[in-house]
């Protein structure tokens, strides 16, 4: 027995091939893998680094040892120390004649230095000297090396020698001397334009693994440039005929299929070179064609290459026939149990709806059913299709889906993009505006603090502006709405700062506006917001200024102010204010509350941040005070230009006036100093008023500029978005959006003929179908009727659009006088029933419930990683056929079938017997650690 | 183009990171980290796929591959093909298993280098440069004899060697 553990472990030892490290890099892994918290595991790195510290200063190191302390170093960089200290025995270590050593020196430089770092230039010669080298490993060594420790100023010392090694007769050298060629094209373009010709010649390279390899950088270059490859076209149709015809050696199939990985590389290529292009297209058609017959879709990687066709039919001029193809393997992915191919469908049903937008309708379902999947991934692959697909008769149902969605995740990153899609598609469809103000609400209370301030300014323009000037009626219903909501969301806690600055600033231009609130209370509130936030200034800015202008409304229309005690102190903590803002504002405001009604409208006039104010930029109304201090004797103006170095805040003003270019002062010497960034973002993005310099101190009028600018300032921002908003752009958008639907229409023999009638008949085959399907829930129906049909019945004006979504089938434009309940499931619809029919018509001719149920039954057809585990699992009997495991295996023979069944059973996890006598072996060797982890040395492949 | 390659254990432990451009090492350890922190958050069951614009910049794809007590890791951009890339990952799994003959952890620790040899064949610079397995060990095979080879001329004694073999 005690001779049997030994073989066992001698037998290990040579298995594992690397266990000959010396004990005490075992002990270092071992102890590392113990840790239990990473405070600890920092200290015994930390005492590794000072023991190698030690060692690699001692004379005369043996060079094997040598070669473990570098790893040792990689090892911990891995781990996150630094290990600088031994970079440069790693770089000395590739001087070296020994290949082990080479090897070694070189993998530390790569992983430790990157291309510009000092000690390449000790490497550059070494580098040189091998690309020479007899022995080829040496040279593939020194290639590798290259990929990742040249840059542009040393590529022309190796350039000449890659070169020649394009044509190498080892083709392990050939293979890399064209990633590092390509390496350097995407380094530095220039340096390799001339060589460029040698990747087409390398495509016809004998050796396929040399093809291969050439078509990573002829994929980037295509992309660069695709007009001069188009001759490349027929070439590339016939290597991917050639390689599905299976003419390259067996050793490129992976899980039966011919070389697939160089399969999906053509298939990009020919993506590119199709794209927008006829006849390139029609050269693919056949080879296209012929990958969606052969694929097959049971493996993984077969589905890779379905879904490439996919991708690559959506970027060339497709037939529809191919279109078909392509639809049919989306439903496929769709239909799928597993999350990956049903990804891949959602994938690729949005690169296919751009084509042929009818096509989403038939899996609304499941893209429904991936919306409500668990897998994060999946879903919001859901959302970008759903984002899309979205039109005016669907974009509630989806902003408001999204904004569920929005609230419910934690991710800052991902939220801040839906939220901007949010923003994006409200902006670009909103049904009306109090649906508008109600999303931005949302977006705002709950990714306040990530949008873009310009959706504050939009925002606060649409409440200001309203439907435009002819329906003031509206507007002001639309306003107190928007006030009213304020007023409710205003208490709740921790509310973003930034919709804060759009609640104050709503609430003091209208709080007062429509008489239902009065000053006091809407006051109240916003001294509850100063209050509550203190800290933030923005914030209190607008806050204050609110409250001046619904004191000065009030003043204006003759009633009498009694200002709160609590706005009365929160004056008085603002006018001690460290910000010179607040201070400002405070101060404006506590003069205000001191000026008579006439002088206060003009100051600030009620609902008036939409009026142009005419500004005197010239200043004109000085001149004469100017001229009478010339006179006096006073020093004339001299412009920036020549006071240069003396750095004034005149900038701000520069900022202002950029936007009247015909002025006659000078202003781009304005613009040397660049302004200092906080005061310059607050001018930016809120309406503050200019520090006091601006106007004179003398001058009366001083407040009234200050809020004329404020106006202004908004005003400006507001410019060139404005179509967006009125109604009447607001329809053309509309319009604009459902073209392409009814281009795609063109194409069925559909006409669009059946808007007037459709109101009436909408509902009926949703209902009949409802009755037929009752297993459904009826919940899902409706959101999918609303996603893909437009069911929402309010918009006669979008109708038409919507209903454009039927199949296009031949009989699609028979007379309404057709029963609601079809006989016959494959009959379409008659015309004339408008949008929410689609969802019928789709239901009754594919009946994708009943497929949902059959895909229930059928978990034979087990989902992505498991699948090609099992496969995997099947190939395992080369595996055992090692010494160690036969050697054991007559051990425990009778386990032996036991293990092949709980293999192919749990395809995941450990394979308990393999694991066991493993571990066993390990154990023996002192490396096993004790219970605290026993995880750590399981087997990987079960 | 792949931008990293990278194998961590359950709890998080890195066993191979291979970044294909530069970045330094506490820039690597925060993507270790991030990657680690949602792919455990991950339920069972789900797809392997997942978009981490948030860690690796725009138009970054992660496909991951968890085998017992090691997750497989790869990152990359939109030139990729996601189903391909996991099969990328089997690829290289399969090889290892090969080279270590039922492959675990420990041999991932332990033979760093003969690991950074097998990835540096099925991947170069970024681009998938081999994916047939049976040409990767053909390769790999012959890299270690020659390496064998000069290394029991000049280094160590024959019986070392001898285990040192494969």
């Amino acid at each position: 027995m005690e001779q049997l553990k030994t073989i066992g472990r001698e037998l290990a030892m040579g298995s594992q091939g690397g266990f000959g490290q010396s004990k005490e890099f075992l002990d270092l892994v071992k102890s590392i893998g113990e840790a239990r918290s990473k405070a600890e595991e920092d200290r015994i790195v930390l005492s590794e680094i000072d023991i190698l510290k030690r060692r690699l200063l001692e004379p005369d190191v043996p060079k094997r040892k040598m070669k473990e302390y570098i790893i040792r170093l990689v090892y911990i960089e891995m781990l996150g120390h630094d290990a600088s200290f031994g970079y440069i025995h790693a770089v000395k270590m590739t001087h070296d004649d020994n290949l082990l050593l080479k090897r070694t020196g070189y993998l530390a430089v790569t992983l430790f230095l990157n291309e510009d770092h000092d000690l390449i230039i000790l490497i550059v010669n070494t580098i040189q000297k091998d690309l020479r080298s007899d022995n080829y490993l040496v040279v593939c060594a020194a290639l590798n090396a290259i990929c990742r420790l040249i840059n542009e100023e040393t590529i022309p010392a190796v350039l000449p020698q890659v070169v020649d090694l394009l044509n190498h007769q080892k083709e392990a050298v050939r293979k890399k001397a064209i990633m590092a060629l390509h390496r350097f094209h995407r380094k530095s373009p220039s340096s390799v334009s001339h060589l460029i010709s040698n990747f087409r010649k390398r495509l016809c390279d004998n050796d396929p693994g040399v093809m291969g390899a050439t078509l990573c950088p002829l994929f980037d270059l295509i992309s660069e440039d695709v007009t001069s490859y188009k001759d490349l076209v027929s070439s590339f149709v016939s290597i991917l005929k050639q390689v599905t015809e299976r003419r390259l050696p067996k050793s490129y199939d992976y899980h039966q299929m011919p070389a697939p990985f160089i399969q999906i590389k053509l298939l990009k290529i020919m993506a590119l070179l199709g794209s927008g292009d006829k006849s390139a297209s029609e050269i693919m058609y056949m080879v296209l064609g012929d990958l969606f017959r052969k694929c097959d879709s049971s493996t993984n990687i077969g589905n890779a290459i379905l879904y490439e066709c996919i991708r690559c039919i959506s970027c060339i001029i497709p037939n529809p026939k191919l279109l078909e193809a392509a639809a049919d393997a989306i439903s496929k992915f769709l239909k799928s149990d597993s999350h990956n191919l049903k990804y891949m469908g959602i994938d690729g049903l949005g690169r296919l709806i751009k084509i042929s937008p009818d096509i989403a309708e038939q899996h609304q379902l499941a893209v429904i059913d991936c919306l409500e999947d668990p897998d994060d991934t999946l879903k919001r692959k859901t959302f970008e299709l759903l984002y899309k697909m979205t039109k005016s008769s669907n974009v509630e149902v989806i902003v408001d889906r999204m904004i569920d969605y929005m609230i419910s995740i934690n991710d800052n990153h991902y939220k801040t993009e839906i939220a901007s899609r949010c923003v994006e598609l409200a902006e670009q469809f909103a049904p009306s505006n109090q649906w508008f103000i109600q999303i931005m609400n949302k977006v705002f209370e709950h990714a306040g603090d990530l949008v873009n301030i310009k959706v504050a300014h939009n925002l606060m323009r649409l409440i200001a502006e309203g439907f435009g000037e002819d329906d003031d009626d509206a507007d002001s219903k639309l306003r107190l709405s928007a006030v009213e909501s304020y007023l409710q969301i205003i208490s709740e806690p921790k509310l973003p700062s930034l919709f804060l600055q759009v609640i104050s600033w709503v609430l003091g231009e209208y709080g007062t506006a429509d008489g239902k609130y009065s000053a006091s209370y809407i006051s109240g509130k916003l001294c509850d917001v100063a209050d509550a936030y203190s800290s933030d200034e923005t914030v209190k800015g607008y806050a204050v200024s609110a409250l001046m202008k619904i004191y000065a409304f009030e003043i204006a229309s003759g009633r009498k102010v009694d200002v709160l005690p609590e706005c009365q102190s929160l004056i008085e903590e603002l006018l001690a204010s460290h910000s010179t803002d607040l201070q400002q504002r405070a101060y404006e405001l506590q003069a205000l509350l001191a000026l008579d009604a006439r002088a206060v409208e003009s100051i600030i006039p009620l609902d008036a941040s939409c009026e142009d104010i005419e500004v005197d930029k010239d200043l004109s109304f000085l001149n004469g005070y100017i001229q009478q201090a010339i006179e006096s004797g006073a020093q004339p103006y001299i412009s920036e230009r020549e006071r240069s170095g003396m750095f004034e805040t005149t900038d701000y003003h520069s900022q202002d006036h950029h936007e009247v270019p015909s002025h006659a002062l000078r202003f781009e010497a304005y613009e040397l100093p660049k302004p200092s960034g906080p005061p310059q973002a607050s001018t930016e993005l809120v309406p503050v008023p200019e520090p006091s310099y601006y106007s004179e101190p003398h001058q009366p009028v001083s407040t009234s500029l200050v809020s004329e600018r404020e106006s202004t300032e908004i005003k400006l921002r507001l410019d060139g978005v404005k179509q967006k908003w009125g109604r009447p752009s607001y329809q053309s958008t509309t319009s604009a959006s459902s073209t392409p639907q009814q281009a795609a229409n063109g194409t069925t023999t559909h006409s669009d003929g059946g808007g007037g009638g459709a109101g009436s008949s909408s509902s009926k085959p949703r209902s009949s179908y409802e009755s037929k399907k009752p297993e459904i829930d009826p919940e899902k129906q409706r959101l999918a009727a609303s996603l893909f049909g437009g069911s929402s019945s309010s918009r006669t004006d979008r109708k038409s659009s919507s209903g454009g979504h039927k199949p296009g089938k031949g009989t699609a434009s028979k007379p309404a006088t057709i029963p609601k309940e079809n006989p016959i499931p494959v009959q379409p619809p008659p015309d004339l029933l408008d949008f929410g029919e689609p969802t019928a018509t789709t239901v009754t001719s594919t009946d994708p419930f009943k497929e949902l149920e059959g895909l229930l039954d059928s978990s034979s057809q087990d989902g992505g990683s498991t699948d090609v585990m099992g496969l995997y699992s099947d190939a395992a009997p080369v595996t055992t056929s090692t010494s160690v495991d036969s050697l054991l295996s007559e051990l425990s023979d009778s386990s032996k079938g036991n293990a092949r069944t709980y293999q192919s059973q749990a395809s995941k996890g450990p394979n308990s017997k393999e694991a066991l006598e493993k571990d066993a072996l390990v154990r023996q060797m002192g490396v096993n650690p004790t219970s605290q982890n026993p995880t750590l040395f399981k087997d990987l492949l079960g | 183009m792949i931008k990293a390659v990278l194998m961590m254990n359950t709890q998080g432990k890195p066993r191979l990171a291979k970044f294909y451009d530069f970045l330094p090492v506490e820039k690597q350890q925060e993507l270790i980290r991030g990657v680690f922190s949602v792919l455990c958050s991950r339920p069972e069951n789900v797809s392997n796929f997942l978009e981490i614009n948030s860690l690796f910049g725009p138009d970054s794809r992660l496909v991951y591959k968890h085998y017992a007590t090691l997750y497989v890791v790869l990152v990359f951009d939109g030139s990729e093909n996601e189903l391909a890339m996991l099969d990328l990952i089997q690829v290289l799994v399969e090889t290892l298993d090969k080279c270590f003959s039922n492959v675990c952890e420990l041999d991932i620790v332990f033979n760093y280098s003969k690991m950074h040899a097998v990835l540096d064949e099925i991947v170069f610079g970024g681009q998938v440069l081999e994916t047939s397995s049976a040409e990767v060990m053909k390769a790999v095979e012959e890299i270690s004899k020659l390496e064998a080879a000069s290394n029991s001329i000049s280094l160590v004694p024959k019986s070392v060697s001898g285990w040192r073999g494969r």
